[in-house]
């Protein structure tokens, strides 16, 4: 018995469909804009945010420097923390016990105590380590400095970062580096590629996608915890805004102008992470957009 | 057949995977321009042995040869010294692999998968290896897909530009791995023909299969596997249609 599939299909066009109501929708669309819109009132209208206060200080030079610093601060030690974080994390993996044993004690030791004594320690290394030498163990000595000649408020500062951040690094860089499916590799074995280029042209793009937001979460929780290093009096943009209303009791207009300077990196970070994280995912969607000209670079995909 | 020096030439292969032994001392020759088919139930070893034969996995005793050469070895004093890697790379990019899951580079178009071995290894210039590529594809059909990554291809055309990626290398041997166990069964049919166009084409080929039709119509020879062991080996219409052990004749009656 077949049934007439064109006359049940006939009947079956003239129905229409209607979306269910969605009243819930509309209740919460109201209320956040109540609630956005009283903010904003108070915002303007409140005279103790004190927006003449804050005005005058938003270019401030020394609130200007501090943001400098703390960028610099962020940058340098990020790209410090990369490298080191991608070798400790490839250490980890290795077959060798020694580099996977030296690898883990360094994340074991980093991790595990509190940075700011790790600056403490950095900044005051004089006191353990007069001076540094660099020579043959137990022979002649080929060059040697006061330690406190080397050491900074800079230098520790970058060491203290750089070297802390660096183990969280590495352990966001190898577990990017595990999530990527076995066979990626032994494919690119099976073709002869040597280990570098398997690690570099396979591997790693692949893994970028699994490290990228995680390491951007690292990289404003640096932006923002580099703060630390006010301790060895390097001041950087909240330190800098504290120097200020030390001085002045204008405490919250200055904290104002520190947060919206914060708000703007973050908000700058943020896009550049999400324009990175849509070139990497390029072959993994749906979609067929390409764009990928800072990823090619980084992997060598001409 | 039979004249001459085989170009793959196993014997004593053995290969324990903790307390299992997984090859129990094979021996196999295949002489170049031949199809050698291996069949056999899961587990018994034959993935086992196509991988030792590229040296993705080492053998715990046993030579393997390839084209007169040790592979992944070299012998002195009664003693296989493991090679150095970059010996046994430039072995392998002499020996061509398909998977059964394909693996082939998400991240890159069909192009890019195809070309990236010839660039990296053989050094080729990018427009060569271009060139190359292109013609590849097209040979198994999928020059208009150049473009696409492998995520926006089937499952038949990612292991078809999986096989032009292994030809890419020029190999003398191309080993198979199960390469349509993982396929729709609608989608079978045109990796099976590149395949089969590949044969007449006279590459030597390897190939662990559960496709009978194929093994009966391309093979030049049928291993049948069981535990650990090559337990007989010949003609296709011997094997396959007259098999002289019991243990084949229970499998063949399984999966035919």
């Amino acid at each position: 018995m077949a049934v007439d599939i064109q006359a049940v299909r006939e009947a079956d066009h003239a129905i229409v469909v209607v979306p269910r109501r969605r009243p819930w929708r509309w209740i919460g669309w109201a209320i956040t804009a109540v609630v956005v819109v009283s903010i904003a009132v108070s915002f303007l209208t409140n005279p103790n945010y004190r927006w003449d206060v804050v005005g005058g200080y938003l270019f401030d030079q020394r609130i200007l420097d501090g943001l400098v610093t703390t960028l610099k601060l962020t940058v340098v030690s990020m790209a410090i923390a990369a490298a080191l974080g991608l070798l400790l994390a490839t250490m980890r993996l290795s077959r060798s016990t020694l580099l996977r044993g030296v690898a883990g004690a360094y994340v074991w030791l980093f991790r595990g105590t509190p940075i700011l004594v790790q600056l403490i320690l950095w900044y005051n290394l004089a006191i353990l380590v007069p001076s540094i030498s660099i020579g043959i163990p137990f022979g002649p000595t080929l060059w040697s400095a006061a330690t406190n000649d080397l050491i900074t408020p800079w230098t520790a500062a970058i060491l203290g970062l750089a070297l802390n951040e660096a183990a969280y690094l590495g352990e966001i860089i190898r577990s990017g580096i595990i999530a990527v499916d076995k066979g990626q590799t032994e494919a690119a074995n099976a073709l002869g590629l040597s280990r570098f280029d398997a690690f570099r042209r396979i591997v790693l793009p692949q893994a970028l996608r699994v490290i990228v937001p995680p390491a951007s979460n690292e990289a404003i929780g640096l932006l923002k915890y580099s703060s630390v290093v006010s301790v060895i009096a390097l001041p950087e943009l909240l330190y800098s805004g504290q120097l200020i209303y030390g001085r002045t009791y204008e405490t919250i207009p200055v904290l104002l102008v520190v947060c919206i300077w914060y708000l703007v990196v973050v908000t700058v970070l943020t896009v550049l992470e999400s324009r990175l994280e849509r070139r990497l995912g390029v072959g993994f969607r749906a979609t067929t957009d390409g764009g990928k000209r800072w990823s090619r670079w980084l992997t060598g995909n001409r | 057949m039979a004249d001459g020096k085989p170009l793959v030439h196993l014997r004593g292969i053995r290969k324990r995977f903790g307390s299992n032994e997984v090859l129990k001392g094979v021996d196999l020759d295949v002489h170049a321009g031949e199809v050698l088919c291996l069949i056999g139930a899961s587990g018994s070893g034959k993935s086992t042995l196509l991988r030792c034969i590229n040296h993705l996995e080492t053998p715990d005793a046993g030579r393997v040869v390839v084209d007169g050469d040790l592979v992944g070895y070299a012998e002195r004093d009664g003693k296989l010294h493991e090679l150095p890697e970059r010996q046994i790379r430039a072995q392998r990019a002499r020996i061509g692999m398909v998977f059964q899951h394909f693996h082939l580079f998400p991240h890159l178009t069909a192009l890019e998968n195809v070309r990236e071995a010839p660039m990296r290894v053989h050094k080729h210039s990018k427009q060569t290896a271009t060139a190359t590529a292109r013609d590849l594809l097209d040979r198994v059909g999928l020059a208009e897909k150049a473009g696409a990554y492998p995520k926006h291809l089937s499952g038949g055309q990612q292991q078809r530009v999986a096989i032009a990626r292994g030809l890419a290398m020029r190999p003398q041997l191309m080993l198979f791995d199960e390469p349509t166990s993982a396929l729709d069964p609608e989608l079978v049919g045109e990796v099976l023909d590149v395949m089969r166009d590949l044969a007449v084409q006279g590459m030597t080929m390897i190939v662990v299969t559960h496709e009978m039709g194929f093994a009966r119509e391309v093979a030049s020879q049928v291993a049948f596997m069981a535990d650990g062991q090559i337990v007989e080996r010949g003609a296709p219409a011997d094997v396959l249609a007259n098999p002289a052990h019991e243990r084949t004749r229970s499998f063949l009656s399984k999966v035919l």
